[in-house]
């Protein structure tokens, strides 16, 4: 289906990260964001709470990030689409609910305006060190969806395409911005309604009596339905047989937290989205994600302006990591270098995926600013030797 | 084992089946349930669908949700659309599907552990926002699914397992929390009060805005048997002897030791616009045509 035309503003625009990803949660039929105030994020709930009265919908602040992040979840069962916001502090009061959410399979949407941390940090300014954080920081197995936008126009495209994800595979989504992608403004392009795309909630047809909350269809994904149906159903954060009733045996922990994990572990490869540049043939592979995508842009033209062969790949996908085809990657040249805004993490990823066959060179920085070209140009050289 | 505990030689032989009215409230395939003997959980339950039958409510648009603990296992025995969150997150959660659907009736059943400690600042902002969900704790003093530790209600002098030498911390009186922070509906029973209980629960569901319903309940198995104060229906016999009906009693003097009064009864009835209500009228008035008037 496509998007419903009362959220959708379309025309070009001059907007930053925050305002453009607010639009595209409108256009992608989110009617109910449920948020708490903090730098650098705010800006997409105060759009949100401007735009939603004329479009028909609920903005609530809530008291802190925990309740923002179940509030959410509420909203998912009463029928809605919806999003919460916020940046690293907020991010791991939240972590509690991103391991509920994933648990009861309630589609949502995280927006994490990453900032320097841990902690309070640096709240004004970049990192990309909340990486981790999102796959690993709610106890217990899970896996997530995170994108990575480099543009305002991608805080818009992604975001959209964050919600579609989050109702094909009903896992929480993240869309993994940080406070220079947040707050650069650049021109958005914002198509009529009739050209986006939608994926509508996967709602059941079964009747009461025949409908299984918690049983799978062919793609391991559960039919939902909403309070008030008739379907007297039962969610719980208990481990949970197809009823939703809790079962509380190793039989029963293997069973759905195996089907939930292979949701997204199945899938990896379809959900792989790599934007690669000259690759083929390459004597150094950068891979990067998000804002310092941007500088390394920069970086590979000056390599290559020396007469070296640069590839680039860029994860707008992070999570699930794109092991099959960075691994390929690894085989088509002799370094890569992994440029990010913290001491190390991402870079792990790839060196897994790598395993050792070609060197893997990183190119860290704790946060504040966007790394300086020359710094990620200098590795490429050493990397090229 | 005091007297009046059981009676074992009562002959049920020749007495007629009848089917529990409770029954159709309950889903009987989850029966029997985590509560222990004596537990005063279940006659909250009891008459909680009594008075939904007696409310005739659509029981399709009735939704409950719990936080966690003893008390928060309610929801996964009603055959209703119900919700097991996180530990002190069932306000919001409510909050959320209030809001998404508004023409559910919410109804959040928990633990005074769960809603007032880890839980307590979402109640506070719930009931100043007026969110129209009905709140009923469960007060048993007690942690009592982790094995009977302090709790935000644990009378002072109580022996509880992280307060070895007895309770020292000042307790909170429920009522008078939730009077100060905006409910327009707050009331106590005891579990030795069924009839007034479910005509309260009654009364409660057909009204609207943030309401909250404390009902005092036995723990016999971490707060009585801890304390040498006897088993449930000693509990019982305090409720009834220690109780005194005040209706509309000022809620600053209706706090709860473990002797004295147990002030019983309506204090607060009132009417504020809810939320929702509330942030209807605004932008209608401020954003006039421009305004689409939520309703779900």
């Amino acid at each position: 289906m496509t998007a419903d035309p009362k959220g959708v503003l379309t025309g070009i625009h001059f907007l930053d990260g925050d305002h453009a990803a607010c639009e595209g949660a409108l256009a992608a039929g989110c009617r109910f964001v449920s948020g708490y105030p903090i730098t650098p994020s705010t800006e997409v709930v105060e759009r949100f709470a401007q735009r939603i009265p004329m479009v028909g919908g609920v903005f609530i602040q809530m008291e802190d990030e925990l309740a923002a992040s179940i509030t959410m979840l509420g909203a998912v069962w009463g029928g809605k689409k919806v999003m919460t916001v916020t940046s690293g502090p907020g991010l791991s009061l939240m972590m509690e609910h991103l391991g509920l959410a994933y648990i009861t399979e309630a589609p949502c949407v995280f927006i994490d305006v990453q900032r320097g941390g841990p902690s309070t940090g640096l709240p004004t300014l970049p990192a990309q060190a909340d990486m981790m954080q999102v796959k690993w920081g709610s106890h217990g197995d899970y896996e997530i969806i995170a994108l990575c936008p480099n543009s305002p126009q991608e805080c818009f495209d992604l975001t959209i395409k964050a919600f579609n994800l989050s109702e094909q595979w009903r896992v929480p989504v993240f869309l993994m911005m940080d406070e220079v992608v947040g707050h650069m403004t650049e021109r958005v392009v914002i198509p009529e309604a009739s050209e986006i795309e939608i994926t509508e909630r996967r709602w059941t047809k079964k009747a009461p009596g025949d409908y299984r909350p918690f049983e799978a269809c062919a793609d391991g994904v559960p039919a939902m339905t909403k309070a008030g149906e008739g379907h007297r159903i039962h969610v719980t954060g208990l481990t949970h047989d197809e009823r939703g009733w809790p079962a509380l045996t190793p039989k029963s922990q293997d069973k759905l937290i195996r089907r939930l994990t292979n949701k997204i572990r199945d899938n990896a490869d379809a959900l792989t989205d790599i934007r690669e540049e000259e690759c083929e043939g390459a004597d150094v592979i950068v891979v990067s994600y998000g804002i310092t995508s941007r500088v390394a842009s920069s970086a590979v033209l000056q390599a290559r302006a020396q007469g070296l062969k640069v590839g680039h790949a860029r994860l707008v996908v992070a999570w699930p990591f794109p092991t099959t085809r960075i691994a390929y990657l690894a085989t088509q040249c002799r370094a890569m270098v992994v440029p990010e805004l913290n001491l190390g993490q991402m870079v792990h990823e790839v060196s897994r995926a790598v395993a050792g066959s070609v060197p893997v060179l990183l190119v860290d920085h704790a946060g504040g600013t966007v790394h300086e070209p020359q710094v990620i140009l200098d590795r490429i050289l050493e990397a090229a030797r | 084992m005091s007297e009046s505990t059981l009676n074992d030689d009562l002959d049920l032989s020749g007495l007629p089946l009848v089917d529990n009215p409770v029954m159709p409230y309950l889903r009987q395939e989850r029966i029997p349930h985590i509560w222990c003997p004596g537990c005063g959980i279940g006659t909250t339950v009891n008459c909680f669908t009594r008075a939904l039958e007696e409310a005739a409510k659509d029981l399709d648009k009735v939704a409950i949700v719990s936080g966690i603990g003893c008390t928060g296992r309610v929801a996964g025995y009603l055959n209703l659309d119900s919700f097991h969150t996180t530990h002190g997150r069932a306000i919001p959660f409510a909050t959320g599907l209030k809001l998404a659907n508004p023409d559910l009736s919410v109804v959040v059943y928990s633990g005074d552990g769960d809603l007032f400690a880890i839980g307590g600042n979402h109640f506070m902002h719930a009931a100043r926002r007026n969110m129209d969900i009905l709140v009923v704790c469960v007060n048993n003093f007690t942690y009592g699914m982790t094995g009977g530790q302090v709790a935000p209600t644990t009378p002072i002098g109580a022996t509880q397992t992280t307060m070895p030498f007895g309770n020292f911390e000042n307790p909170a009186s429920l009522p008078f929390l939730a009077d100060a922070a905006g409910a327009t509906f707050v009331a106590r029973w005891t579990v030795f009060h069924v009839r007034q209980l479910t005509r309260c629960f009654k009364e409660a569901l057909g009204k609207k805005g943030f309401r909250f319903i404390e009902i005092m309940a036995p723990c016999p198995t971490l707060f009585l048997r801890r304390n040498r104060l006897g088993d449930g229906v000693d509990m019982v016999r305090q409720y009834k002897e220690r109780s005194v009906l005040r209706n509309g009693a000022d809620t600053k003097e209706v706090a709860v030791g473990m002797e004295g009064d147990i002030v019983v009864g309506t204090f607060v009835d009132r009417e504020r616009p809810t939320w929702l209500d509330a942030m209807n009228s605004h932008f209608s008035s401020v954003l006039g045509d421009r305004y689409r008037t939520y309703g779900g």
